[in-house]
């Protein structure tokens, strides 16, 4: 029975930094209608920034995560403004296209900078005792990155339901030319989209980073979000809260659970995939998603 | 003999039809099937083989074309569906005993039956969701590959007996170059025709605008499914070729990579164009080599920052595809045309 558990834990943890990631590509889906397969690479290319600083530079902790932050601020103003803009207007697959060849250029900066080995965080960002929760033992990094998610979705929450510039975002979301002649700057808001969804995958790299070392295979992040945006709705931030949650831990104890009764190998990379085209074929449009309503 | 018509001169159907126009057109694209022929007589061993993977992209591309380009669905599991084809082939040929001639069009078979099954989910979603179910594909497809030991011999890969006519082995460079080239030539000959028939026109139909398309008596869902079966047809054809031209199948070939490549392909050459395919399939293929070399060369000259080339590569490639798709949109085929247009009144282009 703890076995269990501990799957379910580690599956909510790995589930709140799918969450994570999965809010920034709802964001970037709902303003910009962009779906970013280089999500996984602005994971990594966070998760690598921050290794730098913290191992190679010596930097503090503290001061290291506000460097990585800005830096993917930086980095996300620099790919929506030169690669994304042009695109505003093109077809879904040439968008889809300049996401993925985006996302090699960055694999392959990140290959150029650090090379392909598996790198860890020294000194860790959370100490590595555990602690005892209701007679179960949990490292403090589980705690501390379902902390930190939690806390961050909330904090977007309320962002986009009370703040200026959040529903300037929801406006846009909801019509970009209405939006435009409300006098809502619609490029800038794009580009915010951009900025929000590159700090919290950054975020999440740092996390994902902590607990299972940095290489480059963190892109690969990027594309197992997709069942859980899938499964709670494309253009739903809840939903994509949800979705993360459900995802990660349904893809721990499927692991668990096929490999003790079935015998069958590494079927965690795929399980969520498995799980991604039942969801398509049953509910397309997630549990909040926006439904299109017409007969295709 | 003009080059090409000036206007429109069409006075009949069949005149419409046509796919070579003029006489100049029928003489130069049958000089260049010609020198296609003898061109192994003329070029060496490693041109022939990479013109063999030139043949087997184009088939690739081909099929892709038909799903993304005609069709509008957006594929993200053209290199899995090339592996079913050759791991299919290949046990077919190995377990079944059937000859090459008849494993690789049931094979195809296979793949087409596998394609249908993820274009299922089209019957409901459209564009975006659907790129991301055949991208649930790429990895469902991937995982099996590994774990299917009967079939695919895991993770080490599988033998694939090449193809025989009588006691005529194709086991050499050359006669694994005209096994492919005529492939690949009927591959273009069927999809050039099939796009002048009721269903590649349908095809089109669902592309521009689906309830259009249906208000005029298109069966989405049916021309849906079927553009998914003949392009995922297709990439088992390829895939089998792919199993001839390397006679050993492994997993690793047939990954996402692949997949990405053979969109970045059709986007580079054309969206629903023939020609585009052939274009996309030639410069892909030759894109690789040409880096390798140039890397090289750059590595020997400064043979410090030779990790550092080696490694921007990948971002190479990514770099030409997002310029392609800023600065050129409408990819190679495009430009092709534009060419034309401007010979084809020169000196007076107005």
């Amino acid at each position: 029975m703890e076995f269990y558990i501990q799957l379910v834990i580690s599956g909510l943890v790995l589930g709140s930094i799918y969450a994570l990631v999965a809010l920034g590509l709802a964001i970037i889906f709902k303003s910009t209608s962009v779906v970013n397969f280089a999500q996984g690479e602005l994971l990594m290319f966070g998760a690598y920034f921050c290794f730098a600083m913290v191992v190679q530079y010596k930097v503090p902790w503290f001061w290291a995560f506000l460097l990585t932050l800005v830096f993917s601020v930086l980095l996300a103003l620099l790919v929506e403004r030169l690669v994304l803009r042009p695109m505003i207007g093109e077809p879904v697959i040439s968008i889809i296209m300049v996401t993925i060849g985006l996302s090699s250029v960055l694999r392959s900066i990140v290959t150029a900078v650090w090379g392909t080995q598996i790198q860890v965080y020294e000194p860790p960002l959370f100490p590595e005792t555990t602690v005892n929760v209701m007679g179960i033992p949990i490292s403090q990094v589980y705690l501390w990155s379902f902390g930190l998610s939690a806390v961050l979705l909330a904090l977007f929450g309320v962002f986009f339901k009370f703040s200026k510039a959040g529903v300037a975002m929801r406006a846009t979301a909801f019509s970009n030319q209405v939006a435009l002649s409300m006098g809502i700057p619609v490029k800038n808001i794009f580009a915010l989209a951009w900025c929000i969804a590159s700090v919290v995958s950054a975020i999440g790299g740092i996390l994902i980073g902590s607990i299972n070392g940095i290489n480059i295979q963190l892109g690969y992040f990027g594309l197992k979000v997709f069942p859980a945006v899938i499964l709670g709705g494309l253009d739903s931030i809840l939903g994509a809260a949800l979705g993360g949650l459900i995802v990660g831990v349904l893809e721990n104890l499927s692991d668990g659970v096929l490999k003790s009764a079935f015998g069958l190998q590494g079927i965690k990379e795929v399980a969520p995939f498995v799980f991604l085209v039942i969801i398509l074929m049953i509910k397309p449009y997630g549990l909040f998603g926006k439904k299109e309503i017409e007969r295709v | 003999m003009s080059v090409a018509h000036c206007g429109d001169f069409r006075q009949s159907y069949r005149d419409d039809m046509k796919v070579l126009e003029t006489r100049f057109v029928r003489v130069s694209v049958g000089a260049f099937l010609v020198l296609l022929y003898i061109f192994p007589l003329l070029a060496s061993n490693y041109l022939t083989s990479t013109m063999t993977t030139i043949g087997i992209a184009v088939i690739g591309a081909l099929g892709i074309n038909i799903v993304t380009g005609y069709t509008g669905q957006i594929s993200l599991g053209q290199g899995a569906f090339m592996g079913v084809g050759a791991f299919a082939c290949s046990y077919f040929m190995r377990i079944a005993h059937l000859p090459f001639w008849i494993a690789m069009p049931l094979a195809g078979l296979a793949t087409a039956a596998v394609g249908m099954v993820f274009g299922l989910p089209s019957a409901r979603l459209k564009g975006l969701y659907l790129a991301i179910a055949t991208l649930a594909a790429q990895f469902i497809l991937q995982y099996l590959f590994i774990h299917m030991d009967a079939v695919t011999g895991g993770s080490n890969g599988i033998q694939f007996p090449p193809p025989e006519i009588g006691s005529f082995v194709f086991d050499g460079d050359r006669s694994k170059y005209y096994l492919t080239i005529t492939v690949a030539i009927s591959a273009v000959l069927f999809t050039t025709n099939l796009m002048r028939s009721r269903d590649g026109r349908a095809f089109i139909a669902v592309r521009d605008h689906h309830l259009s398309a249906e208000i005029m008596g298109v069966h989405l869902f049916k021309y849906r499914l079927l553009s998914f079966s003949v392009s995922a047809f297709y990439a088992g054809i390829a895939g089998s070729l792919w199993g001839v031209y390397t006679g050993y199948i492994s997993a690793e070939h047939f990954t996402l990579t692949e997949s990405i490549n053979y969109l970045a392909m059709i986007i580079i050459g054309g969206l629903g164009s023939v020609l585009g395919s052939i274009f996309g399939a030639v410069f892909m293929t030759l894109l690789p080599q040409f880096l390798t070399v140039g890397t090289g060369a750059l590595a020997q000259i400064f043979p410090k920052i030779g990790f550092l080339i080696m490694s921007l590569k990948d971002g190479v490639f990514g770099i030409i595809v997002i310029l392609f798709l800023i600065f050129e949109p409408d990819g190679l085929a495009h430009r092709w045309r534009l060419i034309k247009a401007y010979w084809k009144l020169y000196p007076f282009s107005y």
